[in-house]
């Protein structure tokens, strides 16, 4: 694998390798000493151009947990405020020495320019690029769902049958399309729960179903409900009324926990705006999986970051 | 080219017998001893010789698995290889006499590179080494302490080694 750049197109058999590693990196997470040797010697840099905290520090621990060597580039305070721009940015990494740049950008199709451009030899992981993709964060959002249901015996398993409902603020999410291509592939019967105002224009191709009733949703029993964040710096025009309509309508309260499966996982991938997507008591109850979704991130990055810089180099 | 079978199942049972009641009176008894596989077959083969332990020693040995896939020197050189698992017995390994298990010993790396991840484990009191099947041609000074079968080879030749629990039969051949 030379870049993870979309899990549009990704083999369920990669997917299902890469999250067969992170079972085995998941493992050294919980050893005293947790480091592996397996990428001395190699240089990781997280480009950064849009602000993160979680996205940022997994990979800089997934990469130091493997031995590389990890340089943090925020674009705030660096040349790019004085008005560089990504092509000389990626000429300069790559002078550097750089082996894998791990970039988030505000701009969707960023790190695919990066990987084409020619610009730079390393190898890019996409965390995060505009409203287009995100997808270290759905393989770990796959890998917790699978080592929810299957435990210790997850290895070589993919999701089939297992069915993902993903509430809210679908058009603004990078991490929803992420997921619907990755879980699909894996299996997965994703349905999406959002009003229209959230929902992309032109559904055409996309695997899933739409409902645009959350209770009717919940009533349906589905084995995982992803609530997304409501994006509100990527809102340039009114998409609902109000926090108190949006979360009446399509949030995950008390009484919808209720009526919810006690098998059912609660996920979301971070940062919470509890009591509008999420209510504290769903947000911290033995269902929700958000701490084992930030853990799993680490074993995953650690597996995506062994797939990339391990192994011959195809030229 | 065709195989020749140099091991059939019941020369491999005698072997690990051997190993086990070796390994035995070597420690002394199985007092603080930790069997570790090295994966895939070197597990089977670890569990096994744990089986045969419990038997004579009546003791309760469990065995293990240490997957060496991220401390290898040859990833660069390979297409990128799948992890295995590893699941060391409840106790650890810190103070104990630890017995690596492999199915094939040749050019020493797999042993170096497990050697290292012992080291990031903790740190046993000594460590042994029991295989199958030595085919020789060392790249590392690195030798077995218990052996099922010496058998010379050529670089030429492939030893293929099944077991029942993975493949449905139990054989090594070499060809």
């Amino acid at each position: 694998m030379r870049n993870l750049l979309t899990t549009y197109g990704l083999s369920r058999d990669d997917a299902i390798a890469i999250l067969d590693v992170a079972e085995d990196m998941a493992e050294v997470s919980e050893r005293e000493v947790k480091k592996l040797p397996t990428l001395r010697g190699k240089t990781v840099i997280n480009l950064f151009f849009e602000d993160s905290t979680r996205t940022r520090i997994s990979f800089e621990a997934a990469a130091k947990r493997l031995s590389a060597d990890v340089i943090n580039f925020a674009a705030k305070g660096s040349s790019v405020s004085k008005g560089e721009n990504l092509k000389d940015t990626a000429q300069t990494l790559a002078a550097m020495g750089a082996d894998a740049v791990v970039v988030r950008h505000w701009a969707s199709g960023a790190p695919k320019t990066l990987a084409d451009s020619g610009w730079i030899d390393a190898g890019i992981v996409n965390a995060g690029d505009g409203t287009h993709e995100h997808p270290t964060q759905a393989l770990l959002d796959a890998f917790t769902i699978r080592r929810r249901l299957h435990g210790t015996a997850a290895r070589g398993k993919a999701l089939d049958g297992v069915t993902v409902t993903i509430v809210g603020d679908i058009v603004h999410s990078r991490v929803a399309r992420s997921n619907v291509w990755l879980l699909t592939t894996l299996g997965a019967q994703v349905t999406l729960v959002a009003p229209a105002t959230l929902l992309p224009v032109n559904l055409t191709g996309w695997p899933v179903t739409v409902s645009y009733d959350l209770d009717d949703a919940i009533a349906q029993g589905p084995d995982v409900i992803m609530m997304l964040r409501v994006q509100a710096e990527r809102m340039s025009a009114a998409f609902f009324p109000n926090a108190r309509e949006y979360s009446r309508q399509w949030g995950l309260n008390d009484e919808r926990m209720r009526a919810l499966p006690a098998s059912s996982m609660v996920m979301h991938p971070g940062p919470m705006n509890r009591g509008l997507e999420i209510s504290a008591a769903a947000a911290d109850s033995p269902q929700s999986t958000v701490l084992e979704q930030v853990a799993n991130g680490v074993s995953v990055r650690m597996s995506v970051l062994y797939h990339l810089l391990s192994g011959a180099v195809e030229r | 080219m065709s195989a020749r079978t140099v091991l059939q199942h019941a020369d491999i049972t005698r072997a690990l017998t051997r190993i086990s009641h070796e390994i035995l009176e070597s420690n002394r008894g199985s007092d603080n001893l930790v069997i570790l596989g090295i994966p895939t077959r070197g597990v089977t083969l670890a569990h096994r010789i744990a089986a045969v332990i419990r038997s004579v020693d009546s003791a309760a040995i469990i065995a293990g698995a240490l997957d060496v896939t991220m401390y290898r020197d040859d990833l660069a050189q390979n297409p990128t290889r799948a992890t295995g698992p590893t699941d060391i017995p409840a106790g650890g390994i810190d103070g104990k006499t630890v017995v690596l298990v492999d199915d094939v010993l040749y050019s020493g790396r797999t042993i170096r590179a497990a050697l290292d991840a012992l080291g990031d484990l903790g740190r046993p009191r000594a460590v042994r080494l029991a295989v199958l099947v030595d085919r020789g041609h060392r790249e590392f000074p690195i030798r077995a302490d218990f052996v099922g079968k010496n058998l010379p080879s050529s670089t030429e030749e492939r030893i293929n080694v099944r077991f029942d629990e993975i493949d449905g039969t139990d054989e090594v051949t070499i060809g």
